[in-house]
């Protein structure tokens, strides 16, 4: 297959790659932007471990073709701290533990973002649902939660 | 301000969490390769020949043979019988054959397919019992890698004279470590040299691999840890395999080589929990007194022998548990099989003999027509009393109280009487049931002293005090608590002290990263390496007024500065690897687990609904990062007891897909509710003891205590599956 140009905007950037448009997103971000924050766990979208944000849904960029992205706008672990400032969910998982290996932890940080876009004020009950694609093999997922939990509270009153 | 005790932050959290921590697989070096692997498929042959398919360009590829390695074909480890690259006899079907190297990953892999092995078949040994039979021989005379005993007392006499013996036979299946990053290394031994950089625990293990392979001292073999994406003990031996493959493709391409096992390979291929089969045989009185332990205990070592040695020591000297009895002869064998080789994970063989145990003694308990913690309560080991080894307690422990916390916390007898009510009228059946256990601190017997670790900590030019170890930080918190140690010892704040990158060439060999030593043993060297900065200070005469000022002057002025630590083992410890007699380890970690089950008797499947984790660990250092070992070691438990079964197939691993081996999601687990009991052991860090494998002990268990107490049923086996459960509750 040919290569051929994809433009889309990854963490508020415009970026234009040229690429085999069946190429897995998981590769373009991390082989042709660099951006290796966002890892290859087990390559069949069942660790989570590659988990981003495509126009606010999270998706396991190992399964998705780089095509599919053109015009949309994904967000990495790399876009989530401002300014170097952590983000509210960065903090909570630096204060509260929810980070181990951290090797699971993007995947882990950008399924909890989108819980917390999506329902500002979770129980403990939905973020175990939330989470339940994002495998950590560390924590056994109780500082994770309390994480999660911390970073809507305080989100809503920052 | 004291950092001890204090939840201070990760040291390496910020990296992690905006993902600039960089793992292996981040890593591109100039002109790098990437490296695959030919495996046999067949479980045992003869190897015959190779040949190379159509449509490659093999002029392009880089490809090596046992031809190729320049010193004696093995990967060293104890016993030096696995070779690098199988060269004439496939003993296993995962058996590394051909290595291939290119810079398109695409062409790489329609490479590897379009290689052929010609093996010659020869009969494969699948199971302990085929081993045991001998029908077969994959290995020496008899299959048995390691034939070891224990003996106390007079066994026979004891169960001879014994009001009741009850008898009863447990397995425990394999357990993948399910790293979330797999196995993965970068080689560059393009010129007289080789260095290694990887994902890994024991940065000198891959060393000492190397060294022969390349014919090389230390000095040209060089290996640093990178960012480690968790390990359960699946990154000790594995990565000197992986270092040596991706550095042998690097000699001949004369270029750096990048090798990442994919999901499915890392699953098959690596090394696994140990299966295991135990039968025992107890001796007890009327009243409730356990007067003989006839144990024999076998572990599926696969081809070659590895680790299997030192997992059936540590399996065999944890048979007897926590409990004090007269008269114990415990038989441990690890055996070949035509697996892959199983190896280290967490809990090191303790977790299999712990669960026939704790099994057992609730059988016991109902044929004695005594609750199970009271069996218990009559048994328990007592600070003076003597394990199995003939080891005089010396921690301050009282097993009886913790049993009663961890049942009051758990709300047991509530539960007991509450499920016996409800569970005949109810299609779900629930369950409680504990599990009493211990797990010794460090390297077995007189391992400590052979190690001999070393560590050091130094002042730099800025001020900073620099920690030097092997020790990996693979998310456990090594760098955490290192940091805290010596921040407390020099009286400095915690982002005074760094630690370094664990790198062969730059830190001395404070050990492997294993056996829940880093913290009790290494720590205390990382304490009084701290110290010794110090008093170097003080007698340069620059002590007195702030330390980071003359750590500075010090450089500046008078040149480096850097104190040494070596271990010394405390004069009590004495051991006898013979006779299996004496202190197997300077301290143990005592726990209590109770687990509440709900069984759905139309389907079988089972649910942890609560669980409560009560330990006696010394010092809690660091109260986040312990309870979240805790927490992570219960859910890998929970995981081998209910979920993670390992499908073999020929002596192949058949769901090898994080799709088929199911571990623990967070929809899947209870509320883990960690509480810990601290008595301090006088030879650790703050009087720190191991807290790593402990949680993986308890867990299996007390959930299948559970299983039986929800469903009246004997549960003897683990994974507990729905199917198993379904056979169990409904016949076959």
């Amino acid at each position: 297959m040919a290569p051929e140009t994809v433009r889309f905007v990854v963490n508020d950037a415009e970026r234009t790659v040229e690429v085999e448009p069946m190429a897995r997103l998981l590769d373009v971000l991390r082989e042709e932007l660099g951006l290796t924050g966002t890892k290859e766990g087990c390559g069949e979208g069942e660790c989570g471990a590659c988990a981003v944000l495509i126009d606010g849904t999270l998706v396991c960029s190992c399964l998705v073709p780089v095509g599919q992205v053109a015009g949309a706008a994904v967000r990495t672990v790399e876009g989530l701290a401002r300014d170097g400032h952590l983000a509210p969910i960065q903090q909570a998982f630096l204060e509260h533990g929810g980070a181990q290996c951290g090797i699971c932890t993007p995947g882990m940080l950008l399924a909890a973002e989108q819980l917390l876009d999506r329902f500002p004020d979770p129980t403990e009950e939905d973020v175990r649902v939330a989470l339940a694609g994002n495998l950590c093999r560390c924590t056994g997922y109780s500082r994770i939660f309390t994480s999660v939990l911390a970073a809507a509270r305080a989100r809503r009153s920052p | 301000m004291r950092h001890v005790g204090a939840a201070v932050p990760r040291k390496e959290a910020r990296a992690k969490l905006t993902g600039e921590a960089r793992y292996v697989d981040d890593v591109r070096l100039p002109g790098m390769l990437h490296g695959v692997t030919v495996r046999s498929k067949t479980a045992r042959g003869r190897l015959r020949g190779v040949s190379y398919g159509e449509g490659i360009p093999w002029d392009e590829i880089v490809v090596v043979t046992a031809r190729d390695i320049p010193g004696p074909n093995c990967i060293h480890l104890i016993l030096d019988d696995q070779p690098a690259l199988a060269a004439d006899v496939i003993s296993h079907p995962e058996e590394p054959v051909v290595l291939l190297a290119h810079a398109d990953r695409a062409l790489l892999a329609r490479a590897r397919e379009a290689v052929t092995l010609d093996v010659e078949p020869l009969p494969p040994v699948l199971s302990i019992e085929e081993a045991l039979a001998g029908g077969t021989v994959v290995w020496g005379e008899d299959n048995v890698f390691k034939d070891y005993r224990i003996d106390k007392g007079d066994v026979d006499a004891a169960l001879a004279s014994a009001d009741l013996v009850v008898e009863g036979s447990y397995t425990t299946g394999a357990q993948e470590q399910l790293y979330i990053e797999p196995n993965g290394v970068i080689a560059d031994a393009g010129g007289d040299s080789v260095t290694v950089w990887g994902s890994m625990q024991c940065p000198y293990y891959v060393q000492k691999a190397l060294m022969p392979l390349f014919q090389v001292g230390p000095e040209r073999a060089r290996v640093v840890q990178l960012e480690t994406g968790g390990g359960f003990g699946g990154k000790e031996e594995y990565p000197s395999m992986i270092a040596a493959h991706a550095a042998l493709l690097s000699r001949k391409a004369g270029r750096p080589v990048k090798m990442i096992y994919d999901r499915e390979e890392d699953m098959a291929a690596t090394t696994k929990r140990h299966p295991s089969r135990t039968t025992h045989r107890t001796g007890l009185t009327r009243d409730g007194r356990i007067v003989a332990l006839d144990i024999d205990f076998v572990l599926d070592g696969g081809a070659y022998i590895t680790l299997s040695q030192v997992v059936l020591s540590r399996g065999l000297i944890h048979a007897a548990g926590p409990y004090e009895c007269a008269n114990v002869r415990a038989r441990g064998r690890a055996v070949a099989t035509s697996h892959p080789p199983h190896g280290a994970f967490r809990g090191f063989g303790a977790p299999q003999s712990l669960f026939a145990l704790e099994r057992h003694l609730d059988v016991c308990a109902a044929r004695l027509g005594m609750t199970p913690e009271e069996l218990r309560r009559r048994n328990f080991v007592k600070q003076g009393g003597t394990l199995a080894t003939g080891q005089v307690v010396r921690d301050d422990i009282d097993m009886g109280k913790l049993l009663d916390e961890a049942l009051e916390r758990s709300g047991y007898a509530g539960k007991r009487r509450r499920f016996a009510q409800e569970n005949p009228g109810s299609k779900i059946k629930r369950g409680v049931g504990f599990a009493c256990f211990l797990h010794g601190t460090g390297f077995t017997g007189s391992g400590e002293k052979h190690l001999a670790s070393v560590v050091a900590v130094e002042g730099t030019a800025e001020g900073q005090v620099r920690v030097l170890a092997a020790s990996t930080e693979i998310g456990q918190g090594t760098n955490t608590v290192f940091a805290q140690i010596a921040a407390d010892a020099l009286g400095l704040p915690y982002d005074a002290v760094d630690v370094a990158q664990p790198d062969t060439a730059q830190v001395p060999n404070s050990g492997p990263t294993v056996a829940s030593r880093t913290v009790t043993i290494v720590g205390k060297l990382v304490e009084t390496a701290a110290l010794g900065l110090k008093q170097i200070v003080e007698a340069a005469g620059l002590g007195g007024g702030d330390l980071r000022a003359a750590i500075q002057r010090h450089v500046a002025e008078i040149g480096p500065l850097r104190s040494v630590a070596h271990y010394q083992q405390p004069s009590h410890i004495q051991w006898d690897e013979t006779t299996f007699k004496g202190d197997a380890y300077g301290a143990y970690s005592w726990a209590v687990y109770v687990a509440t089950v709900a069984v759905d008797v139309t389907t079988c499947e089972a649910r942890v609904e609560d669980f409560v984790a009560l330990q006696e660990v010394g010092k809690v250092m660091h109260p986040v990062l312990a309870a979240g070992q805790i927490e992570g070691g219960v859910a890998q438990g929970i995981g081998w007891a209910l979920y993670e079964r390992v499908a073999w197939r020929e002596g192949r691993m058949a769901n090898n897909r994080m799709t088929d081996y199911i571990m623990p999601t967070s929809a899947d687990l209870p509320p883990i509710r960690v509480f810990f009991a601290e008595a301090p052991y006088v030879h650790g860090p703050h009087g720190a003891k191991g807290i790593g494998e402990l949680p993986m002990d308890g867990p299996a268990p007390a959930i299948a205590n559970a299983l039986a107490d929800a469903l009246g049923v004997e549960v003897s086996d683990v994974p507990a599956t729905p199917e198993a459960l379904m056979e169990l509750v409904h016949g076959a």
